[in-house]
């Protein structure tokens, strides 16, 4: 009895083992994207608007945007917002749909000498750590809700 | 030590009275800031900066205590102690925390404080090395940096160390994991600013081994090290590594003329 949950559970485990390996070690298909001007992606990297109230928990997220480590945004609910870029509240207002896109999935293209992580990259990194290598910080949805959420900020 | 930063502290307030709004923000901060290059003691909140001041509430005292314990008891096969060697710390080790690491004749590389303890353990009393981050390491390595408290840190960097300095400033200017951030990326462009709800502090060296409230305990600056790149989803280095030890070659260069705080406390 005791041998046969050792030798099932090993089967699990090797398993388990092997269905990670792939994952590990082999990058994700990134959605291929053009770049306007050095300055802007037009179209949407899902082919769909995103959804700006999803996008909102996304950038609010540290695991996911965590964009308030760094931005000022209209969230009141929660107490610390970064200083360290500029203050996002009118963002919609002063950029548009595609360099918001730009900013978010790889703002080096921009500016190489950015603070800012690129969210939708996944290689030409250092030393990352196994659990996210080959991925990217956010998906192709998660990118678009963001900048659908960034659309809808005018200021005030 | 606390009183003469009591003292210090109440003649600058006089003489900010006589300067009047002249006086420079410069001097507040006492030892604690020389130049531009400021201790992490200068960015931690006030209860906190309370609690490294009165060696009766820092809780790092303890790990100090212990030490000095550790720092005369028999061990290993020699039969002996660290004063077997050295006699009192207080006169032996006054220097100690200030220039670690050193070039290590024998090893061709540099040595850190811990690597040193950690040597004579095993060479002269002929006992096992202890194990890194274990309680007693920390203990002893808190204990003799404590020696040279209110010391200015001061590293050598020339000579037969100078490539090992090379190589710390490398690491330290590399940008890494899939945040892609080097250490200067926050500790040199950012410092001052907040990221999120840390204030981001110039990340120097000067009062490990360091009591931290989040650790709730005291924790090596190879500990350190390995929180921020892991914060940045880099994979870390070993504790120990050649690396880390380069990494503190720089970083002990970047605090000089800042005190030896150890044991500091931070958040
Ligand atoms: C670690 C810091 C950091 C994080 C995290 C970060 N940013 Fe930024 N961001 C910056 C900095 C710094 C700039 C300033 C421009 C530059 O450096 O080129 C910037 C600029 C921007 C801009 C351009 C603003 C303008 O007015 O030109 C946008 C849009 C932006 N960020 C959106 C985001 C969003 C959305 C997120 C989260 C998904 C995010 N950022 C996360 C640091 C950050
Ligand atoms: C993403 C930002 C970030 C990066 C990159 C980073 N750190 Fe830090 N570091 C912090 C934060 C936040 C703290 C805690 C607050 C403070 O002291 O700045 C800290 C604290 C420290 C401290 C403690 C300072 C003290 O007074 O106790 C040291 C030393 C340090 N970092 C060194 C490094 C080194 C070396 C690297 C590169 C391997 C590095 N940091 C990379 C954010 C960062």
């Amino acid at each position: 009895m005791a041998w046969r949950l050792h030798s099932s559970l090993r089967v699990v485990l090797s398993a388990a083992i092997f269905a990670a390996l792939p994952l590990a070690v082999a990058a994700e298909e990134l959605v291929a994207y053009k770049i306007t001007n050095k300055t802007s992606i037009e179209n949407s990297l899902t082919g769909k608007p995103g959804d700006p109230v999803n996008g909102r928990k996304v950038a609010i997220n540290r695991k996911q945007g965590n964009c308030l480590a760094c931005h000022a945004l209209p969230v009141p609910e929660q107490p610390f917002h970064g200083e360290v870029g500029p203050d996002l509240s009118a963002a919609g207002s002063t950029l548009s749909e595609g360099a918001i896109r730009l900013r978010i999935v790889n703002p080096k293209a921009v500016n190489p000498d950015t603070f800012m992580p690129a969210f939708y990259r996944n290689d030409g990194f250092t030393r990352v750590a196994k659990k996210f290598q080959g991925k990217t910080i956010l998906s192709a949805e998660q990118v678009e809700d963001v900048v659908a959420y960034l659309m809808t900020l005018k200021g005030n | 030590m606390r009183r003469g930063i009591l003292a210090a502290a109440l003649g600058l307030g006089l003489s900010a009275v006589l300067a009047g709004p002249a006086m420079t923000e410069q001097s507040q901060w006492g030892p604690y800031q020389v130049g531009d290059v400021r201790s992490g003691y200068t960015y931690a909140a006030g209860e906190t900066r309370d609690m490294q001041d009165d060696d009766f509430v820092n809780p790092a005292m303890l790990w100090v205590d212990s030490g000095a314990e550790l720092w005369e008891t028999v061990d290993g096969a020699a039969g002996k102690s660290c004063a077997s060697c050295h006699g009192d710390a207080a006169e032996s080790m006054a220097e100690a925390g200030t220039k670690f690491p050193v070039y290590f004749e024998p090893s061709g590389k540099m040595m850190n404080l811990e690597q040193r303890i950690n040597f004579c353990r095993t060479e002269n009393m002929k006992a096992d090395a202890f194990k890194w981050e274990g309680q007693e390491l920390l203990r002893l390595t808190t204990f003799v940096r404590n020696q040279s408290r209110g010391k200015p840190m001061n590293v050598k960097i020339d000579g037969p160390a100078a490539p090992f300095y090379a190589k710390g400033k490398e690491f330290y200017e590399t940008r890494r994991g899939q945040l892609d951030m080097a250490c200067s990326s926050c500790h040199v462009d950012n410092a001052g600013n907040m990221l999120r709800a840390n204030l981001l502090s110039q990340g120097m060296s000067n009062g490990f081994p360091t009591y931290r409230l989040k650790w709730q305990g005291v924790g090596s600056l190879h500990r350190r090290f390995r929180g921020c790149n892991k914060q940045v989803r880099a994979q870390p280095y070993d504790y120990g590594s050649e690396e880390y030890v380069n990494l503190e070659l720089y970083l002990a260069d970047r605090a000089r003329s800042l005190p030896v705080e150890a044991p500091a406390v931070r958040n």
